[in-house]
């Protein structure tokens, strides 16, 4: 009943073509942006930020620039958290180089050394197949976390090999470093990682997105139909190492505030291949389900069990949480391999149906 | 001019320099180079006969050694951890079998990819929270292991050769030839390369898939206990031995993910040439620690020119 789609009539090829075409998910977003926007700065304290939702947004961003790559285009990368590093890295060489940079700017500008990055690995791809092209990935996560430790120019040569985040102003308010607030910095992340969402469902649905899903689902095939597969291929590595480069920016001198090269070696990319499948490859929406799931999981095995008055020691918390991270993604596999995203359509087709059977 | 002096003409020099230096370089990287292949034939076995890239060798190995030096810990004598350990690993490949393949046969490579990466995190969880997280030491020489070295002197200079090292080179051919053996020879090794090779037609003539699986996990757990035991005495047990997962996943790449030949020559000449590329082009050049990502770009290299890796099968696409 409330989410019949029944008589909303499209007139036009542009109205059946709109980022919405049915209302009631128009709607739907519109809560979650009002949640995003309004509610959540009103009630939020400032372990909620720093744990919870500056993280979730950051991660899906992340997963998000992977899912481009591994699930639309089909090409499965292993060496997402150092594109994460080449991006943080890019944005501390150009704060520090020029410092009156508007942030935003930097942000934006060290996405693309990330995508050259990332297209210079992705050469292989026109090559390489499937399980093999995970090496390419591998070896490009290997060799540039060797690169941050090992190149003292990408730290100014300071003591500690470590990217330290300076206090910077944007119009008069310091988004970033350690004077920041944290309100001022969840919009800086929410704005930044809308404006990306925006821009990928746009390139996913469009000319580009078909050609990389028929790139992924059988490449011979599409090569014959007469598309272009280095320029879809790579493409694809542009895109997902941009993406993936603003996110690791974000991750550094918006959440974390300091940073060394082990940060970004490979749990990080395990961590965001994680979300990507778990929230379901080839989707959007998936991206930031598995985030919310990864994120609030330790948070939540922290809490519950003091909560309820049995206390257990940190390290035991730790390897708890490994141990279910694990199982999840097991059980999540067994019971729906296609992801959370895929819950969100079935439960929207039954709503769609209610109160009928069929 | 110099710098290409010192790329082109100064290691080489070193190396007819200090014959003595070689071989022991050569030496070490060869020990390695039998570890990297042992862990990778783990992986090929299970590739072959079910197309899974099992991403959990890495931490069985682990495992395996954590469960046998736990046991010895809490009193069990040696030799009676051993066959134990062993017992662990059977049940492990069966619950494996049951609770994670099962569900899962048909589903596309990267999601079984994937439920293995969750059996790693799964065990490291579960291992931490049973045995510790700490460094321990293995039981060598309870198990009979000699820990002295032999010490040569060729060409006038001075190689020392770790008795441990020798016996991990032995062990690791008779394990090897053994299950060369066990594949070409018996019935279930028949079995398993049948299944390798086609999945349907093995099923239609009665070979049980269930059954096949808990014994090539099973397998994959006894060498991952033989690899963790040498492992482990040369650089105790803890869940840091992990990262040799990583190393040998190039040299699967290498060889090619369905070739027993290819593990084996594969892991030594990426174990010996990952050493003397650290030794005499990585430390003096650039700055040390390159064995992190000399496999990976040697392997990728290698794949450029031959898209299946040096043994692997021919890839034959059609649409």
């Amino acid at each position: 009943m409330l989410y019949r789609i029944a008589g909303q009539y499209k007139t036009s090829y542009a109205a059946d073509h709109a980022l919405f075409p049915v209302r009631q998910d128009a709607w739907l977003l519109g809560v979650i942006l009002l949640f995003a926007f309004v509610v959540f700065p009103l009630t939020a304290s400032d372990f909620t930020y720093q744990a919870l939702l500056i993280p979730v947004l950051i991660y899906s961003l992340a997963a998000l620039g992977l899912n481009i790559l591994t699930g639309y285009a089909g090409q499965l990368s292993l060496g997402t958290g150092a594109f994460m590093g080449v991006g943080a890295y890019a944005c501390y060489k150009l704060v520090s180089l020029f410092p009156e940079m508007n942030l935003l700017v930097a942000i934006a500008l060290s996405g693309f050394f990330s995508a050259a990055v990332g297209v210079a690995f992705g050469l292989p791809s026109l090559r390489i197949k499937g399980f093999y092209l995970a090496i390419a990935t591998l070896a490009a996560q290997f060799f540039l976390v060797w690169l941050f430790q090992k190149w003292r120019w990408l730290t100014n040569d300071n003591a500690s090999v470590a990217i330290q985040v300076p206090n910077i102003d944007m119009f008069g308010i310091t988004v970033a470093g350690p004077n920041a607030r944290s309100i001022t910095q969840y919009f800086f992340v929410l704005c930044v990682v809308c404006l990306m969402t925006w821009l990928s469902i746009n390139i996913t649905r469009g000319r580009i997105g078909r050609i990389w899903k028929s790139v992924r689902d059988m490449d011979i095939a599409a090569e014959l139909v007469g598309i272009n597969l280095m320029k879809a291929k790579l493409s694809a590595f542009f895109v997902s190492s941009y993406i993936v480069g603003v996110a690791g920016a974000l991750f550094v001198f918006l959440w974390r505030g300091a940073a060394e090269a082990n940060l970004f070696d490979i749990p990080l990319s395990f961590r965001v291949l994680f979300i990507a499948i778990i929230g379901g490859l080839g989707s959007i929406l998936g991206n930031y389900l598995g985030a919310i799931l990864i994120v609030a999981l330790p948070v939540i095995i922290n809490t519950v069990p003091a909560a309820i008055g049995i206390t257990i020691s940190p390290s035991m918390v730790e390897h708890l949480n490994t141990m279910s991270i694990g199982a999840l993604i097991i059980g999540f596999l067994i019971v729906e391999p296609a992801g959370l995203a895929r819950f969100w359509a079935v439960i929207r087709e039954k709503l769609i149906l209610w109160p009928f059977p069929h | 001019m110099e710098l290409a002096y010192s790329i082109l003409v100064q290691p080489f020099a070193d190396m007819v320099g200090a014959p003595d230096f070689l071989i022991q370089v050569v030496w070490e990287g060869l020990v390695s180079g039998v570890l990297y292949a042992l862990i990778a034939l783990g992986f090929v076995l299970i590739y072959k006969s079910s197309r899974i890239f099992n991403f959990a060798q890495g931490i069985m190995v682990v495992f395996a050694a954590l469960t046998l030096v736990g046991l010895h810990e809490r009193g069990v004598p040696a030799l009676l951890a051993l066959p134990l350990t062993l017992l662990v690993m059977l049940a492990l490949a069966v619950a494996i079998e049951r609770v994670v393949l099962r569900p899962l046969v048909n589903q596309p490579d990267i999601i079984l990819f994937m439920a293995t990466i969750g059996i790693t995190l799964f065990l490291v969880g579960f291992g931490e929270l049973i045995f510790g997280g700490e460094n321990k030491r293995m039981i060598t020489s309870e198990l009979g292991i000699p820990t002295g070295s032999f010490e040569f002197e060729p060409f006038g200079g001075f190689v020392s050769i770790e008795q441990g090292d020798v016996t991990t080179v032995v062990g690791a051919i008779v394990l090897v030839v053994a299950l060369l053996a066990f594949l070409n020879r018996s019935k279930m090794g028949r079995a398993i390369r049948a299944l390798g090779d086609d999945h349907q037609a093995a099923l239609s003539v009665g070979i049980s898939l269930s059954t096949i699986w808990v014994l090539v996990w099973f397998i994959a757990g006894v060498i991952a206990l033989a690899t963790g035991i040498v492992w482990g005495a040369r650089a105790g047990v803890s869940f840091a031995l992990e990262v040799i997962a990583y190393k040998a996943l190039p040299v699967l790449m290498l060889g090619g993910l369905e070739s027993v030949t290819g593990a084996i020559v594969g892991g030594l000449m990426i174990g010996i040439l990952e050493k003397l590329f650290e030794i005499y082009w990585g430390q003096p050049l650039l700055g040390g620690n390159t064995e992190a990502w000399f496999a990976y770009m040697l392997a990728l290299l290698v794949l450029l020119f031959r898209p299946q890796g040096l043994f692997g099968e021919k890839i034959i696409e059609r649409v």
